[in-house]
């Protein structure tokens, strides 16, 4: 009989129509780093917010240091030792590191709180594991990555034994994941267990012991990871075999779409700018790459560029026509497309069908209005089939089907569908694959490398070092709102991007 | 569109039809247990009363002329709700329908009994006020960012004050309300089309066709056009509005003129027939911009709905005047309307309810949970969150 900390035993948990966990076995060893594999909608969040006492299970059971137990809600799994640090922290921007930390469980005499107590705790829990934090700084003036240990600390505060990672990795700079593995291995020898909720195949190569697979709901298998290869867990993860490198020819640069000189943007929440004067042109036939940490400008260059806010200080000029100025829909009309970074907020009306949907960005035109202001209906709907036929997007009804009720992929193909199909000049793509699974990942770099190879601009805004090494043609990187470097996808390395994107690095203003 | 496909409970017209008719029996019941509570001898009589309006009546010629005086009151019910359910689409709580109806009276009765114009210049001309007090605050809250609630609110006292003062002008010697049309300029009234004789009013006017159809039009303007698509499309999400390059102020602006030019031709459309003359002292907005509110909602926020829902109101609201005052208090009518108009309006919350209902019988082959933290969420689908809106004041 093995030591388990935790065993989830055949737990399944349905939602109206989904069964999200179909008959899952997760065993978690004492001491082990456990990570947890699958694409997005795979059941991995469902099944942590299971342990977690989010959800309640249908069916299965859950035990802890080998006796049953029922989790009801987060206190409870406090209780029992478990904590979880999330993907999105759970911070109080305003406060202190350290108040952070006692939140909930402050240690008082009578209404005082007593801080000094904790504060000696906190010291040497960070000495212990390699945390490094300073107890009085704000969080809203702290890294992410310190941010991120002050969540770790939070869970040994409370002196948990199992921890809970979901994807710790999305938001760091490469040097603050490898610094975030070590502090999951020096976690893991001191007795913790650990739970590391990943899709990323090198990480889980790097610090896990063994990993589960999850796909679509059901559990796949669990290996141990010294006797396994990334691509047999790619495999395990999709189903099948999926090439990782993305198919292109060698780019062949024409003449200039997109001119940008000194463009600064305002920022709303700070009085800095939110970019600090960039200089860059984007030409025809080539995949130029913004890569950045989240937050560091990226989506108000864009906004300053599509219009969505006004430019304070530079030019834009478009296929040689100045538009620093110009509305958005006269910008649209010149030739620019967008894919926006939030496809529900920006890219679709939720509450509309498909079809009018897929009109938004044309609907005005002759074809699709009469002279006297009626929709012609017909017309719509005869485009939206087509262009849901030639995309291949997916939906319950077709062009009647409401976009809200259709998956994130599918919704995502409509806003590219209708993009492309405006037969831009410059297509701007941001994080055009964030939150897909590898299947339509594939599907979409590869409409970004057609749109190239058809002589058109392309603007690619990405988080993901992955996509950005692999679709890009060229790459600027931004930081703090200036664009710190230019690099060759093909003889640049991850690490030294990596250098860049965390300041570390910088060379004079780029291109 | 195809509507075989999803189950009766789960359309949304049956939703909506279902959580109307759930809240008109609630507010029945509520009412009826508040008269249980006063007398519990009268609440039968009371409630029945209520419900019966005209009907009470046994000879079918004094029926006919009381179901009459309930569709003129209709008249500019089902304009109002018109009014507010138009802003809702496009995003906007009207709460300033109110003020547009007193502007729309103040503006018709002026024009008829001082100036000696025909009907159709005052109707016009209530009309252009009720659109140019929209628009105001329209304006205000595209370019400076001011809550539409919170102007509208202001509006609709400066608004009410203003036109006390101008009718003033215009009032009986001996009394504080206007001259009657028909003694002073009998070309202001609306012309009756025969409509009289049928229903045995004089107040029985143009109106009544008139509030039949401007519903049609405004559903076909909502569904039908490319105005409609950029108005419902910044309502329900200005973001995606702005992204796709409409011009959301505009927008804003002209919802807010169309929906003020609705409630004030409402007023236009009941001053001008002379069923009833402005009390140049009130000191409360007329409830008729609020109650539209209601029956907005209890009409599904459909035009169309709209002309059964105000009727409804308006028929319980004059039923309330049967109700026998030596068992209770004159005011109880007005409060018994007032629970039932009040409970209308939780039409949106019903229909809620019965979604998630629907959707855990139906089922939805994409409904993931909304689940779980993080990026699960962003692949999901969510759930309608209609009511979010702006909702009840």
């Amino acid at each position: 009989m093995e030591n388990y900390a935790v065993e989830m035993l055949h737990i399944t948990k349905r939602f109206p129509g989904i069964i999200a966990n179909d008959d899952i076995t997760l065993q978690l060893k004492k001491g082990e780093i456990h990570a947890l594999l699958g694409e997005n909608g795979a059941g991995k969040s469902t099944l942590m917010s299971v342990l977690f006492g989010l959800y309640q299970p249908e069916e299965g059971e859950i035990h802890v240091e080998g006796r049953k137990v029922d989790i009801r809600d987060p206190n409870d799994a406090n209780a029992l030792g478990i904590g979880m640090v999330h993907q999105h922290f759970k911070l109080v921007e305003c406060f202190s590191v350290l108040d952070n930390i006692i939140l909930g469980v402050e240690p008082t005499n009578g209404p005082f709180l007593q801080k000094e107590e904790a504060r000696q705790k906190v010291l040497e829990l960070s000495e212990k594991y390699g945390l490094q934090v300073d107890p009085d700084a704000l969080i809203e003036d702290i890294t992410v990555g310190m941010q991120q240990r002050t969540e770790i600390l939070k869970m040994l505060y409370r002196e948990n034994d199992i921890l809970i990672f979901d994807e710790p990795t999305a938001v760091l700079t490469p040097q603050e994941i490898q610094e975030l593995m070590q502090i999951m291995k020096n976690l893991a020898a001191e007795g913790k267990s650990i739970l590391f909720i990943s899709h990323k195949l090198a990480e889980i190569m790097e610090v896990s012991d063994r990993c589960s697979v999850l796909r679509k709901g059901k559990y796949i298998g669990t290996v141990e990871t010294k006797n396994t290869t990334a691509e047999e867990l790619s495999a395990m993860m999709v189903g099948r075999h999926v090439s990782f490198a993305v198919e292109k020819g060698p780019a062949k640069p024409g003449e200039v779409i997109l001119d940008v000189k000194g463009m600064k943007v305002a920022s709303k929440h700070h009085k800095n700018d939110a970019v600090k004067g960039v200089t860059f042109r984007v030409r025809a036939g080539e995949i130029l790459c913004i890569a950045g940490i989240d937050g560091n400008g990226q989506s108000e260059l864009v906004y300053g560029l599509t219009g969505l806010e006004p430019v304070k200080e530079g030019t834009i000029t478009l296929c040689g026509k100045d538009i620093t100025a110009a509305p958005i829909r006269q910008r649209s009309l010149d030739g620019m497309s967008h894919i926006p970074e939030d496809r529900h907020k920006h890219g679709l009306v939720l509450d509309y069908t498909l079809e009018d949907n897929m009109v938004l960005q044309r609907y005005f035109e002759p074809q699709f209005v009469s002279k006297s202001g009626f929709l012609k209906r017909g017309a719509i709907r005869e485009y939206a089939s087509q262009l849901i036929e030639q995309y291949d997007v997916r939906s319950g009804q077709g062009p009647i089907t409401m976009a809200r009720s259709m998956s994130g992929g599918n919704q995502q193909k409509a806003i590219i569908a209708r993009e492309i199909d405006k037969d831009p000049q410059l297509l701007v793509a941001v994080q055009p694959t964030r939150g897909l699974d590898v299947g339509a990942i594939e599907y979409i770099h590869k409409q970004l490398v057609a749109q190239r190879d058809a002589g058109r601009g392309v603007l690619l805004v990405s988080l993901e070092l992955d996509e950005v090494m692999n679709v890009s043609d060229r790459i600027l990187v931004i930081y703090e709102g200036e664009i710190v470097g230019e690099f060759d996808p093909k003889t640049v390395t991850v690490e030294e991007l990596g250098l860049y994107m965390a300041g570390a690095k910088r060379e004079g203003d780029g291109a | 569109m195809n509507k075989e496909k999803t189950p009766l409970l789960g359309r949304n017209s049956t939703q909506t039809l279902l959580s109307s008719l759930i809240c008109i029996l609630l507010g029945l019941m509520v009412g009826y247990i508040v008269l249980l509570l006063i007398n519990p001898r009268g609440a039968n009589g009371a409630i029945m009363a209520i419900l019966k309006n005209f009907m009470t009546y046994s000879k079918p010629n004094a029926q006919l002329k009381y179901f009459a005086n309930t569709l003129v009151k209709t008249v500019p019910l089902i304009l109002c709700s018109l009014s507010v359910l138009f802003a809702y689409k496009v995003g906007l709580f009207n709460i300033g329908a109110a003020g547009q109806y007193v502007v729309g009276a103040g503006a018709s009765l002026y024009l008829a009994l001082k100036l000696n114009m025909p009907w159709y210049v005052c109707l016009v001309a209530a009309v252009l006020a009720g659109a140019l007090l929209g628009a105001l605050s329209g304006v205000l809250n595209a370019y400076r960012n001011v809550n539409v609630v919170i102007s509208c609110i202001m509006l609709n006292w400066i608004s009410l004050y203003a036109v006390n003062t101008m009718l003033a002008q215009v009032k009986e010697a001996t009394s504080p309300y206007t001259l009657p049309i028909k003694g002073v300029n009998p070309s202001a009234l609306l012309p009756t089309l025969g409509l009289d004789k049928l229903f045995n009013s004089q107040y029985v006017t143009i109106a009544l066709p008139l509030a039949i159809l401007i519903p049609i039009l405004i559903w076909v303007l909502l569904e039908k056009t490319k105005l409609g698509y950029e108005l419902k499309a910044t309502g329900f999400n200005s973001h995606a509005a702005k992204y796709a390059g409409m011009k959301e102020k505009r927008n804003i602006i002209l919802t807010m003129a169309i929906s003020g030019g609705l409630a004030a031709m409402g007023a236009g459309l009941f001053y001008l027939t002379g069923f009833e003359q402005w009390q140049t002292t009130q000191s409360s907005v007329p409830a008729m911009g609020f109650n539209g509110i209601a029956a907005g909602f209890l009409g599904g926020l459909s035009p169309i709905g709209a002309i059964f829902s105000s009727y409804f109101i308006q028929h319980i609201t004059n039923g309330g005047a049967y109700v026998d005052k030596t068992m209770y208090s004159a005011q109880i009518s007005d409060l018994i309307t007032s629970l039932i108009i009040y409970l209308c309006a939780f039409v949106l919350f019903f229909k809620q309810l019965m979604g998630k209902g629907a959707a855990f019988t139906a089922g939805n082959a994409n409904a993931e949970p909304a689940a779980a933290p993080q990026p699960v969420a962003e692949d999901t689908p969510q759930e309608d969150d209609e009511t979010g809106k702006g909702g009840e004041a």
